[in-house]
Parts: structure tokens; C-alpha cells; sequence
């Protein structure tokens, strides 16, 4: 059976969800091999063996940290040589999508970006891109070359597929612009204690209709009650009420959760790119012509420093 | 001597316009007004910042794109470039990213460059590679995705706002740049400015000036194909109340029944 090269986000051994998601997705071209980066790299043998990594390739040198994006390139190229698999696969992060860009090139690939499916077909592998915004489905093929393509998260289930997961050693040599862009600080993002946004089941988001920062703490109630994310629009982001690494829409990042719950969101195409593939949308908002009402499973047309504390109550209670 | 700043535009069709695809299954540019990606504009202001900060620097706006596209450096002019490269070829209908990065890093060697300066993702496409690929392509380094950008010395310094940490990146020139929306403002363009831009000069390149195979590029050329583009059914009307003061509680209700409390 022909193998499928997994590239796994991880942070020191601990395998990000999306990685697990794309897995499951490999499994349907291939026998899955993952190639995992950098500190911590076999630590995350287990889990990948757990759903269906047939064999994880390690490296742990210094440079993966040091220098920006080409070493890990390098490294997923030498994996790719070693390997020659029918596909290659990485999760669309930031990160993840320049490292799948430069091995395209080098190899002579097409590239697709951001599917959020992935099926085999007869040509190859075949992705489902929504495009303008949630507003098309696409469905593309790579024509040239050896499939590379970054999927999106929350694009497939998680499921256990127990295989062998042998570890083995990635040999590397590094290319003269590995060490090009110097890492020289770097600070990690402090931890919410909440689930990651792009992970999670149910995101909970803010706008301007929330008016000012420490108003943000009604949104925070209300998701830590549902076990939820925080999010927030452009505009509460840019009044400083909310971190940047919350914002949701096309500049921000891009959620598709079971549930999305929008308060003092008006629904501005921008906002929409990132949320309008969720399979609930709940909004509550105090002008009844807000354009995320055209979106909504369910909306309250109300003030919302009214509607959320009670819902947020509603919910605890029902919680007993 | 002179800081040499190419800066990458596309031309887009209006995101809040009613986006579609023609039957070939390339962007429709007929229906809906184009204009620069919002995104570059960013890219152009923190050119023309560090323009200002060298003690000598030109700035070269260029795209890739249609006729109209004309529009997009006329505005990037406006602003405040020097000058702009405009490639242009029948040929490029339907080009893909490995299509497009070719023809811009040969339009970018051809003007020469110091510092090579795009936005973090155009807002039709969005794939936000683009960058990464020119690096890979012109073989200089890329300092990619920055919230801050400074240029001193022939180092260029940002920081890059990641997942997982913020980092502080730094390279030498000549080297690959792209801009977030967080990295300042863009500036309009002042009345002065929009009647500068008419005489600043605008070149127009084909194909054949760089030295591309029309093979090489345009949807016969593309190494990616799509074979479906389908409108996304409209969501199906939702329930909405007005709250009386029970609206927490009804949605509380509504939640429930979905199993999400
Ligand atoms: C290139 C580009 C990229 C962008 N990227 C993003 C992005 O990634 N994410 C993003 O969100 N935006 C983005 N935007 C901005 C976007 O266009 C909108 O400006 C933004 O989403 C508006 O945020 P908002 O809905 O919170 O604010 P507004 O549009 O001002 O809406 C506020 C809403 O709150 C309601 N409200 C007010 N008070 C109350 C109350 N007490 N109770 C209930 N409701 C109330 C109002 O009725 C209104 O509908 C981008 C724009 C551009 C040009
Ligand atoms: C909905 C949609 C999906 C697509 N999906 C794919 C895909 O999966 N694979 C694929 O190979 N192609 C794809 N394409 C084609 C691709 O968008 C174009 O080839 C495009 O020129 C490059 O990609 P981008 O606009 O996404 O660039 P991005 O990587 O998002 O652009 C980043 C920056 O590069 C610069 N830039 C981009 N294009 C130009 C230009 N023409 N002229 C000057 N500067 C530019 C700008 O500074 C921009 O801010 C897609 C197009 C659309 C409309």
C-alpha cells in the first residue's frame, strides 16, 4: 500500500488535534508516515501510533527552533526522498502552510491549500476548498507532481487506528538557507486555561456590541460554563479589548465548531470567513437587521448584557 | 546606496461584493468591482515607513494580473511608490501559485530588489504562501508574517506573532517580507498624492520580457485543477425571538435540545 507523508504540529511531544484529524484523513490515501520536528519529537510516538502512523520519523536538532521555517523544509524533503509517498500532508496553520509551499516548489509540485475534506479519486487525491468565504465549494486535484495539500482543522474526526509507530531517525542535511532567519526571542502565548480556538467544540465570541474590555469577562462566563473558547471580532480587537490571537475572520483564525455563539457581532463578510462553516450558529444581537441573523440557527434579538449573564445562569443550572 | 523595496499587489475582486466563478472555474472579475487587496495596502505603508527611515530608497509596486489591474498601482502610487511593474500576458488566465510566484520572481530579479515586500494573504485566494514560495524561488531569506518591521543596517528585524509564541526574527537583505493587519495603519492617499500617481511611470511587461514559456504558466499550465465549484446552499432560516426577558433562558432551551448543555 502506498505510504502518505503526515507532517505533525506538536509543541515539545504534545501532538496538536489537527495533526490527529489529518491522520484519519491519510488513512484514506495511504499508510500513514508521520514526521515529527524539533524538541520533543518521539514523544509523540504514542499518540501517533494510536491513530495509524505506521512509522514516525524523528529529528530533534537545534536548528528547527533557531531559524525560521526552511530546517523544518528541509527536513520534510529529506522525509519525502526517503519515502516517496503518494501524498504529502500538513496541517494549515501558518507555519504549516509556508513548509508545504517550499517542498512543493523544490519538488516540482502543485499545491492546494486549506482543504477541509479530502477523498481518494481515480487522478489522485481530491480536496474540498470553501472559497470566498464559505460562499463556494470547490472540489481540486493536483495535476503535477506528488500531491501536497494542508487541511484544515476540525476538517475530519479523530479516530483510533492502532498501528506499529515505529520510531526511526530522520537523517537531515541542512541547506545553506536553513540558518537565513534567525529566531533571536521568542515568547510563548501564556495559556487560557481554555480550550485552543481552532480546536475546540464551542466558541464563544465577542464584538463591539460588547464595549469594553472588562465587559469581556460576561463572554468569558458564558463560555467557561459550556467548556468553550473565547473569540472576538476585528473591532473588539482593535479597541484593545481582546487579544489579537482570539480574533475570528479572515485575518484572525479561521474556527468551524460544532457550535458558535456571536454576541454584539453585526456579521461582516470578513467575520464570516472564519465561523461560517460551524454547524450550529447562535447570535444574539440588539438590531434585528444585523446581517449574522441571516446566518443563525437560532437568534435573540436583545441587549446583550441582559441575554448572555442569563443564559450563562440558564446553563450552570441546567448543569445542576 | 539606494534601498531598493519591491512591493507584491494583487488585484481582487471586492470581498463584499457577490463574489463568483465563470465556467472555466477561474474568479469572475466581470461582475464585481476590483480593487488592491486590503491586505497589500499594508504591505505598501510599511514600505513607504521604511522608505522614510533610509536615507535613500525607491519603491516599486507590482502585480500580476488583468488590464485593469492598472487600477490597484495606481492606487499603491497614490499613496506614495515611486513606480510600478505591471505584467501583464493573455497568457496568464487562470494561473495557479506555482504559476503566479514563477512570473513574479522573475519580474522582482528583473527590477532588481533589495527588500522584497507582500501582504500576509491576498483576500480572494487567502492562501498566504505566496511570500514563502518567492523566498524559496529568489533563494534569499523569509522573514514572513511580521506585526513589526524595521530595516537597519541591511538587517531586517520583525516579529511574528505565532500559534503557539511570538517571535522575534531577523535576517539580512536582500531578503522576502510579509505584512499582517496588525502592523499599522495604512495611510490614503492625499490629493496631492492621486495626482502625482498619474505621472509616475508604469511598466508593462509580457511573458515573453521574462523569458517565461506560455506553457508555463496559465490554466494549461497549472499543476493544480478544479473540478467543481459549487454555491454553498444558503443555511436554512433559523429560528430568532425577540427578547422579552426570557431570551437567555430560551436559548438556554434551544441548546439543550442540540445536546450542547
Ligand atoms: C481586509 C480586512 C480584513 C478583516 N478581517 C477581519 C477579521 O479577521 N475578523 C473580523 O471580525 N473582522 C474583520 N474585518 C473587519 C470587518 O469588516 C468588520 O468591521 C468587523 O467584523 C466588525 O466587528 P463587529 O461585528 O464586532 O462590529 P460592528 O460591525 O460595529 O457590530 C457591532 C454589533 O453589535 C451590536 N450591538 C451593539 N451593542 C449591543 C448590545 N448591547 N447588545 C447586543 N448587540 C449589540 C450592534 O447591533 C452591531 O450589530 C476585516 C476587514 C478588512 C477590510
Ligand atoms: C478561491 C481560490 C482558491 C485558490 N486555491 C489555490 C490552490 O489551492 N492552489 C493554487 O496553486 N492556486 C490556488 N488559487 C490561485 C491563486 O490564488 C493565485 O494563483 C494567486 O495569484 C496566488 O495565490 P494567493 O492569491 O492565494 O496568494 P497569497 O499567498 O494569499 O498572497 C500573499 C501575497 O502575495 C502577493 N501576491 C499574490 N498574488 C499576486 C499577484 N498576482 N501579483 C502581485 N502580488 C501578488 C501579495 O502581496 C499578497 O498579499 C486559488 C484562487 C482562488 C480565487
Amino acid at each position: 500500500m502506498a505510504e502518505v507523508l503526515v507532517y505533525v504540529d506538536h509543541v515539545d511531544g504534545a501532538v496538536r488535534k489537527p495533526t490527529l484529524e489529518l491522520l484519519t484523513l491519510a488513512r484514506r490515501l495511504g499508510e500513514p508516515v508521520a514526521v515529527a520536528l524539533g524538541n520533543g519529537a518521539a514523544d509523540t510516538a504514542a499518540a501517533l501510533a494510536e491513530h495509524g502512523a505506521v512509522k514516525v520519523l524523528t529529528n530533534d536538532a537545534a536548528e528547527f527552533a533557531d531559524y525560521l521555517v526552511v530546517p523544518k523544509v528541509d527536513a520534510l524533503q529529506a522525509a519525502y526522498e526517503a519515502v516517496q509517498p503518494a501524498a504529502v500532508l500538513v496541517p494549515s496553520s501558518a507555519e504549516g502552510k509556508e513548509i508545504a509551499a517550499r517542498l512543493a516548489v523544490r519538488i516540482k509540485s502543485g499545491i492546494i491549500t486549506d482543504a477541509v475534506d479530502l477523498e481518494a479519486g481515480a487522478e489522485g487525491p481530491v480536496a474540498t476548498q470553501s472559497a470566498f468565504a464559505a460562499s463556494y465549494t470547490t472540489k481540486s486535484r493536483i495535476t503535477q507532481g506528488t500531491p501536497v495539500i494542508t487541511v484544515k482543522p476540525n476538517s475530519a474526526a479523530v479516530e483510533a487506528a492502532p498501528a506499529a509507530g515505529a520510531v526511526e531517525a530522520l537523517a537531515v542535511s541542512f541547506s545553506d538557507a536553513a540558518t537565513g532567519t534567525k529566531v533571536t526571542a521568542r515568547t510563548p502565548r501564556e495559556s487560557t486555561g481554555r480550550p485552543e480556538l481552532t480546536e475546540a467544540a464551542i466558541v464563544v465570541s465577542g464584538g463591539r456590541g460588547v464595549n469594553g474590555a472588562e465587559n469581556f469577562a460576561i463572554i468569558e462566563a458564558l463560555a467557561d460554563s459550556l467548556g468553550a473558547a473565547v473569540g472576538a471580532s476585528r473591532a473588539a480587537v482593535d479597541a484593545g479589548w481582546y487579544p489579537h490571537s482570539n480574533q475570528v475572520g479572515q485575518t484572525g483564525k479561521s474556527v468551524s465548531p460544532q457550535l458558535y455563539i456571536a454576541s454584539g457581532i453585526s456579521g461582516a463578510i470578513q467575520h464570516r470567513a472564519g465561523m461560517q462553516t460551524s454547524k450550529t450558529i447562535v447570535a444574539i444581537n440588539k438590531d434585528a437587521e444585523a446581517p449574522i441573523f441571516d446566518l443563525v440557527d437560532y437568534g435573540v434579538v436583545g441587549d446583550l448584557f441582559e441575554v448572555v449573564p442569563q443564559l450563562t445562569e440558564e446553563v450552570n443550572t441546567r448543569k445542576g | 546606496m539606494s534601498l531598493r523595496i519591491v512591493v507584491c499587489v494583487k488585484y481582487v475582486p471586492d470581498a463584499t461584493g457577490d463574489r463568483h466563478f465563470t465556467d472555466d472555474l477561474t474568479v469572475d472579475r466581470d461582475d464585481v468591482d476590483g480593487l488592491l487587496s486590503e491586505l497589500d495596502e499594508y504591505a505598501v505603508e510599511q514600505a513607504l515607513q521604511i522608505a522614510d527611515e533610509a536615507d535613500d530608497a525607491e519603491i516599486t509596486v507590482l502585480t500580476v494580473g488583468p488590464e485593469d489591474a492598472k487600477d490597484a498601482l495606481r492606487k499603491a502610487l497614490s499613496m506614495g511608490a515611486d513606480k510600478a511593474v505591471h505584467v501583464e500576458d493573455d497568457d496568464l488566465h487562470g494561473t495557479d501559485v506555482m504559476g503566479t510566484s514563477l512570473v513574479l520572481a522573475k519580474a522582482i530579479e528583473k527590477t532588481g530588489y533589495d527588500l522584497v515586500i507582500a501582504g500576509m494573504a491576498s483576500t480572494d485566494g487567502t492562501m498566504g504562501v505566496l511570500p514563502a514560495i518567492l523566498a524559496e524561488r529568489l533563494g534569499v531569506p523569509q522573514v514572513t508574517l511580521l506585526s513589526e518591521v524595521s530595516v537597519e543596517d541591511g538587517t531586517v528585524k520583525g516579529r511574528r506573532d505565532g500559534d503557539t509564541a511570538s517571535e522575534q526574527l531577523e535576517a539580512s537583505l536582500p531578503a522576502v517580507v510579509s505584512v499582517t493587519d496588525q502592523s499599522g495603519e495604512a495611510r490614503y492617499p492625499s490629493f496631492k498624492g492621486i495626482m502625482a500617481a498619474k505621472k509616475k511611470p508604469v511598466e508593462s511587461l509580457d511573458l515573453d520580457d521574462l523569458d517565461i514559456e506560455a506553457e508555463e504558466v496559465g490554466l494549461e499550465g497549472a499543476w493544480t485543477k478544479v473540478d467543481e465549484a459549487a454555491e454553498r446552499p444558503a443555511r436554512t432560516a433559523g429560528t430568532i425571538v425577540k427578547d422579552e426577558g426570557e431570551g437567555g433562558k430560551q436559548l438556554a432551551a434551544f441548546l439543550a435540545e442540540r445536546k450542547f448543555v
